[in-house]
């Protein structure tokens, strides 16, 4: 095993980080827009809405990404109904598949997490902005938002950690995604430990960096809790 | 066929097949999570011994697997345990190619990446444990082996169960991509089912609705078993 070939194999894996990256920030914006439409039901104070928004999270936590993958790229295309309809242009396309499925996934965590992080918001604080005279939207804007946007972000980091990881199960619908070029190559040279290694290497490099960027937001949000200066 | 058909036992039915896929499914995923829980209290051991190389081993172990996406480490075991074995039997004067069974490397892939989670899981609970009682213990004359009989496991099971109960949820999970080696466990005899009769909505959507009856059996038995170990416990929260 020479330089040279860790070199190529290094530089083909990264070409494919782009497709990855892309998968994973829209998966998990669809997923945060659902979610946020989920919570709405979860708390809004309709007793079906409610029911509602708890099976859609029971759903897909409760179940393996990759059979909801399966269902969206295979499943779906298989029956007539779609094929002959205005969604089918889209559905037809793997990677819309994949970020479709895994933003599904990631809004049954993320509602749960949005959840969580508004339950932390003192009642004593709405009170007391609801008789400052605040309308929803400011009090939304300046208390709820705020208090919850701390509460929830490490819960939310350890997701966007986990998201990114799960972007590698569209390799198995096609998609040329770090993981599965990093198959392609073990497949064509049968080197088996180096390739898989440089790929955890990078996968390893983009969620510590984005641990890192959210830690960062955590301490710049949160100056109340920093040590005293001595 | 129609779908009482297909999903039934009779002939042609896939009811029997998905059943022991699913059964298949429990199995490598409680063998994970015991794998998971051997190395889970290993590396908390060795982050809670105090001793700085060992902490720092068991430090770098748990970000390494969290860091990773589980596909690539299933890939890894599965590919790499039979490549060593290879190489292993080469050296011992055996020549051709050995493989891994891939309930093996599967139950293995899935407790490499739980013991990452699980070792914060065990520490978490090690350090509930009320210092007084550790010191008690040790004052009364407790070695220790009877300290940690008596005392530490006990209680750190007791602490550690809603935590375990989750990993016990994300292992079920995980256990799915062992399907990419071949495993006929759940997801597996779904794709099996859905290229050999052309039917993959029903079929993904049947193995689906068996994971989910799956989580929320387990869940509910995780529950119990936490009302039980916690029944003498006054409690703060439900």
């Amino acid at each position: 095993m020479d330089g040279a070939f860790v070199g190529t194999t290094f530089w083909r894996l990264m070409a494919a980080l782009p497709l990855t990256l892309e998968v994973w920030f829209l998966s998990v914006v669809l997923g945060g827009l659902i979610a946020a439409g989920v919570v709405w039901m979860r708390v809004g104070g309709s007793k079906p809405l409610e029911i509602l928004a708890r099976a859609y999270v029971a759903l897909f936590r409760g179940t393996p990404l990759l059979i909801q993958l399966f269902i969206v790229y295979y499943g779906l295309a298989s029956l007539p109904a779609v094929r002959h309809s205005l969604f089918w242009p889209i559905l037809r396309e793997p990677f819309n598949c994949g970020v479709l499925a895994l933003g599904l996934c990631t809004a049954g965590y993320q509602a749960e997490i949005f959840r969580g992080a508004l339950l932390a918001v003192p009642h004593g604080a709405v009170e007391a902005a609801r008789a400052c005279g605040m309308s929803r939207l400011l009090l939304f804007r300046r208390i709820v938002f705020p208090i919850a946007l701390r509460a929830g972000l490490p819960a939310y980091s350890t997701e966007m950690i986990s998201m990114v990881k799960a972007t590698a199960l569209v390799s198995l619908i096609t998609l040329w995604d770090v993981m599965s070029v990093a198959l392609k190559i073990r497949n064509d040279t049968l080197v088996t430990y180096l390739p898989l290694i440089l790929a955890g290497a990078i996968y390893f490099t983009v969620n510590y960096i984005l641990g890192a960027a959210f830690l960062s937001l955590e301490r710049r949000l949160s100056p109340h809790l920093r040590p005293r200066p001595s | 066929m129609d779908i009482f058909g297909i999903f039934g036992f009779g002939e042609g039915g896939w009811g029997l097949a998905l059943l022991a896929g699913a059964l298949m499914t429990l199995l490598v995923s409680a063998c994970g999570l015991l794998i998971g829980a051997v190395i889970g209290s290993l590396v908390a051991w060795a982050r809670l011994s105090g001793h700085r190389l060992a902490g720092a081993a068991g430090e770098a172990y748990a970000a390494l697997f969290r860091g990773l996406p589980e596909l690539l480490v299933v890939y890894f075991v599965y590919f790499g345990s039979s490549t060593l074995l290879t190489t292993v039997a080469g050296l011992v004067g055996y020549d051709g190619f050995v493989g891994v069974p891939s309930f093996v490397a599967g139950a293995l892939a899935v407790g490499v990446i739980s013991g990452s989670y699980q070792a914060e899981v065990f520490r978490a609970a090690f350090l509930a444990i009320a210092k007084g009682e550790l010191e008690a213990a040790v004052s009364v004359g407790m070695d220790r082996w009877l300290l940690f009989r008596r005392i530490i496991a006990p209680q750190v099971l007791r602490f550690a169960l809603p935590g375990l109960g989750n990993l016990w949820q994300v292992a079920l999970k995980d256990s799915s991509l062992i399907s990419v080696t071949g495993l006929t466990e759940l997801m597996r005899v779904s794709q099996v089912g859905a290229a050999s009769t052309h039917q993959p909505f029903a079929f993904y959507l049947g193995g689906l609705v068996l994971y989910l009856a799956m989580t929320l059996v387990t869940t509910r038995l995780f529950d119990l078993a936490e009302a039980r170990a916690t029944r003498g416990m006054r409690r703060i929260a439900g």
